[in-house]
């Protein structure tokens, strides 16, 4: 696995292995705050910037944790790193982006509790990435991120004004939408090894 | 979430049990956990271990909550109890890799996934940080055995469909073409969409048989009180 080329790990990451649909990761985000592309959007670049922090903290950590031999420490660290990241860029929002604060309301905090952030890194860890493998990973899974969310995103706001069936209407057919988008995903299969 | 049965009346133990079961399963009632949900459901026993993994975590890290909540400062609660969580989840995933292997490359990071799990997390400050400990813990375990079933009845209808079998036992002769699709990510969403939509259906009908007894009792009424009047 340690490996794979740069290139490789990005296009994985993006398009044939994307975290929300086809490793599942972030589904509370992917199914909460789509309604529509001006939040969908932002909340991914958000994410993305703690995808990107946690990645990098991460790598630090497992190294100073294999230095004083507690690897089994690594869950707790990572998930009290995450939740400062978290509480760093929901500072930020709110100072420079008031409204973008509301809209984005509980789903801020929640990237805390947002898998894609937490798997990064786990997945990164068990795959043995090195130093710029690790940041690809991160950056790939971002941008593979919110485009998931504003695809679906952007199909809901069309499917918004057709005439759905009363008992398709809500999770039922968000989740509809989102396996077609998965199924479309799996075409990408095989690309990039 | 609104706990509006607890503010009439406190509810029993066994109706704390018995909530999570049914009336408020977590996954096809309140839509959380969606994660584990969708990805480590492709088999039956995937499903079932990953279901005693996140029950086990959700109801220690429960009772453990639900017991400190007076210490805990308002503050750094949602803090204090993701550590919480996080130290049940290794002991999880130490166990899980003693137990079996195989299961633990199965889930893969799954396990440790738990810790972003939203049911654990939504429980823990939505329940057991307001309720005592043994009602809490009650509660928790009929949350995690609801949670539990959900994942089977999705894992279960992957395998069957995608494999071929249950519980690893083939189900059909040598010539029964696997649907494929549907142990891939793709049948996931489809599987949960179409339990989902099976609900949704059956509440649709209980309800508008329920308006027509309505109407019709209503009608009676009238028409009698019509007779009486005439």
């Amino acid at each position: 696995m340690a490996r794979e080329s740069l290139a490789q790990i990005l296009l994985t990451t993006i398009l044939s292995g994307n975290f929300v649909l086809a490793m599942f990761l972030g589904m509370c985000p992917f199914l909460g705050v789509t309604h529509s592309v001006s939040v969908a959007f932002p909340l991914g670049l958000a994410t993305t910037f703690v995808i990107v922090i946690a990645s990098l903290s991460a790598y630090l950590l497992n190294w100073v944790l294999g230095l004083a031999h507690l690897e089994f420490l690594r869950l707790i660290c990572y998930i009290v790193v995450i939740a400062s990241a978290v509480q760093l860029v929901e500072m930020y929002v709110k100072k420079h982006y008031p409204p973008l604060f509301r809209a984005l309301g509980i789903y801020l905090p929640l990237i805390t509790t947002n898998c894609a952030v937490l798997g990064v890194a786990l997945f990164q860890t068990a795959r043995d990435y090195d130093f710029m493998q690790s940041i690809t990973f991160a950056i790939g899974g971002g941008v593979g991120f919110t485009l998931a969310l504003t695809l679906l995103a952007s199909v809901r706001e069309r499917v918004q004004l057709s005439d759905v069936p009363e008992a398709v209407q809500g999770t039922v057919l968000v989740l509809m939408l989102a396996g077609v988008l998965s199924l479309a995903f799996m075409g990408f299969a095989g690309l990039g090894g | 979430m609104s706990e509006s049965s607890s503010l009439l009346a406190p509810p029993s133990t066994w109706e704390e049990f018995t909530e999570g079961l049914w009336k408020r399963n977590p996954v096809f009632v309140m839509v959380l956990g969606m994660c584990p949900t969708l990805a480590v459901t492709v088999s039956a026993v995937n499903s079932i271990s990953m279901g005693i993994a996140t029950t086990f975590v959700l109801s220690a890290s429960c009772f453990l909550v639900s017991a400190m909540r007076k210490m805990i400062p308002k503050e750094v609660r949602i803090a204090t109890f993701i550590v919480i969580i996080a130290t049940f989840v290794t002991v999880v995933d130490y166990a899980v890799q003693a137990i079996s292997l195989d299961l633990y490359e199965a889930l893969g990071a799954y396990i440790q996934l738990i810790v972003a799990n939203c049911l654990v997390l939504g429980r823990a400050e939505a329940h057991a940080a307001r309720t005592p400990p043994l009602a809490a813990t009650m509660n928790a375990i009929g949350m995690g055995l609801g949670f539990t079933l959900s994942l089977v009845m999705i894992g279960g209808v992957r395998e069957i469909l995608g494999a071929g079998a249950f519980f690893g036992i083939p189900l059909f002769g040598p010539h029964f073409q696997p649907w494929v699709v549907m142990v891939l990510p793709p049948g996931g969403f489809f599987v949960m969409a179409g339990w989902l939509l099976l609900f949704s259906i059956v509440r649709r009908r209980a309800q508008m048989r329920a308006n027509a007894q309505e109407a019709a009792n209503r009608a009676a009424a009238e028409t009698s009180g019509a007779c009486h009047g005439a």
